[in-house]
């Protein structure tokens, strides 16, 4: 049970911090049509997150939704080091959106069979706006990738900078065992190579080498986070720990 | 005496009152999202599903339906969400598809073409809500609700939103 809770924390998280991170952009992306598309992203991702979270509280009990997003801490939180780390260029935007929309499409191909009737549905009902996500995404890397040489040497960039976060999403952590040995849960050492395979392609299209031997950041699931964590935590939670218990 | 079919007629009727507010010419009945009306003694458990995972009107049709139940005298009114079996265009109803259109909205297509993950799809081809023109093309797969895309008329120019594929 509590390996459930933990995997359905570290779905939530992972999705409710990539959400807070493209809501960054809100009134700043390079057009109107491409900030509406990012913060409509942000959108689905957050009604994701609730999804999980209203599902974690009740696996918890005597909880909710936002609390479990309020009021935790860094080291309580468990989603993967991509999702936190900085939007930096639209590019680098683009490329983290386009990692993780790849790795949740496989994901939810196989969460929307799960035994767990509720993570199942959850991933049903997601899968087709994370398709839009990961055409849109995918788009993106391609023209930019094989776009001017600004935009191309912008691409090289993010993924230098963005590289070294994606083993994790391939790693399993503790609590992902249990939940893989009872099939609720997806084992992600199986997404790996199909993810790798289907990045492959997309970079080739955008002219963009797959770097090898890069030492592979980790730790994020497990609660351990870079940085960045702590100063998006202090944004996203201040009104609750300046306002206890205030509501819309 | 009323009979439990005719109660839940009756409901289903007074949930006709309630619209989409970012649709305000759909009705949540129009829209398909209502799934069930459950009636234990008298207090009725209305069943709805989301149309999109982040869709936020979905807080304000709930509230929406408690207060049109309630001022038609029903006590304890209860609304459920839930999300299985995924609600898709198809559960819109003809009479909806139809009010969009009217509204200058282009209802999704009756058969869904680019519900996949294969980049650079062709667009779907769109009927312009303004001319019935199909010389349309797609300006964003984004648009002003999650909902929506943005599409242009090439004939009457005309921009306009199509209720995209889910
Ligand atoms: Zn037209």
């Amino acid at each position: 049970m509590n390996a459930k809770i933990d995997y359905t924390l570290h779905l939530a998280d992972t999705t409710l911090i990539l959400s807070q991170r493209n809501s960054e952009w809100c009134g700043h992306g390079p057009i109107l049509e491409q900030d509406i598309a990012i913060t409509n992203i942000s959108l689905d991702l957050i009604g994701q997150a609730r999804n999980f979270y209203q599902y974690a509280a009740k696996l918890i009990g005597n909880t909710d939704e936002d609390k479990i997003a309020y009021l935790r801490t860094e080291r309580e939180f468990k989603n993967l080091l991509l999702a936190e780390q900085p939007n930096g260029d639209w590019g680098q935007t683009i490329l983290r959106q386009y990692f993780f929309s790849q790795y949740q499409y496989l994901l939810y191909q196989q969460l929307q069979n799960s035994k767990d009737e509720q993570l199942a549905a959850i991933a049903a009902k997601a899968i087709k706006e994370t398709s839009y996500h990961l055409r849109w995404s995918g788009e993106w890397v391609i023209r930019l990738g094989e776009g001017t040489d600004e935009s191309h040497q912008r691409m090289l960039n993010a993924v230098n900078e963005l590289w070294g976060y994606t083993g994790e999403m391939f790693i399993p952590a503790t609590y992902e065992s249990p939940v893989v040995k009872e099939n609720t849960g997806v084992s992600v050492d199986s997404l790996k190579q199909p993810w790798l395979e289907k990045v492959k392609t997309i970079f080739e299209e955008a002219t963009i080498t797959v770097p090898e031997k890069v030492f592979m950041h980790s730790g994020g699931k497990e609660g351990k986070h870079t940085e960045h964590l702590g100063f998006i935590l202090t944004e996203l939670q201040y009104m609750q720990r300046a306002y206890p218990n205030s509501e819309w | 005496m009323i009979t439990h079919s005719t109660d839940k007629k009756l409901i289903y009727s007074y949930l006709e009152e309630i619209k989409d507010p970012e649709v305000p010419v759909l009705s949540i009945t129009d829209l398909g999202i209502v799934r069930d009306v459950i009636l234990n003694n008298d207090e009725p458990e209305v069943i709805i599903t989301p149309t999109y995972t982040g869709c936020p009107a979905m807080d304000m049709i709930a509230a929406g339906i408690k207060m049109v139940l309630t001022s038609h005298g029903y006590k304890n009114v209860k609304v459920t969400s839930v999300l299985s079996p995924v609600w898709t265009t198809d559960w819109m109803s003809e009479e909806g598809k139809r009010k969009l259109k009217e509204y200058g909205i282009a209802p999704p297509n009756p058969k869904q073409q680019v519900c996949n993950e294969n980049l650079f799809a062709p667009n779907e081809t769109v009927q312009c809500p303004h001319c019935n023109s199909y010389h349309t093309h797609r300006i964003s797969e984004f648009g002003s609700t999650a909902c929506k895309a943005l599409y242009q008329c090439d004939d009457c120019k005309e921009p306009f939103d199509y209720f995209k594929c889910h």
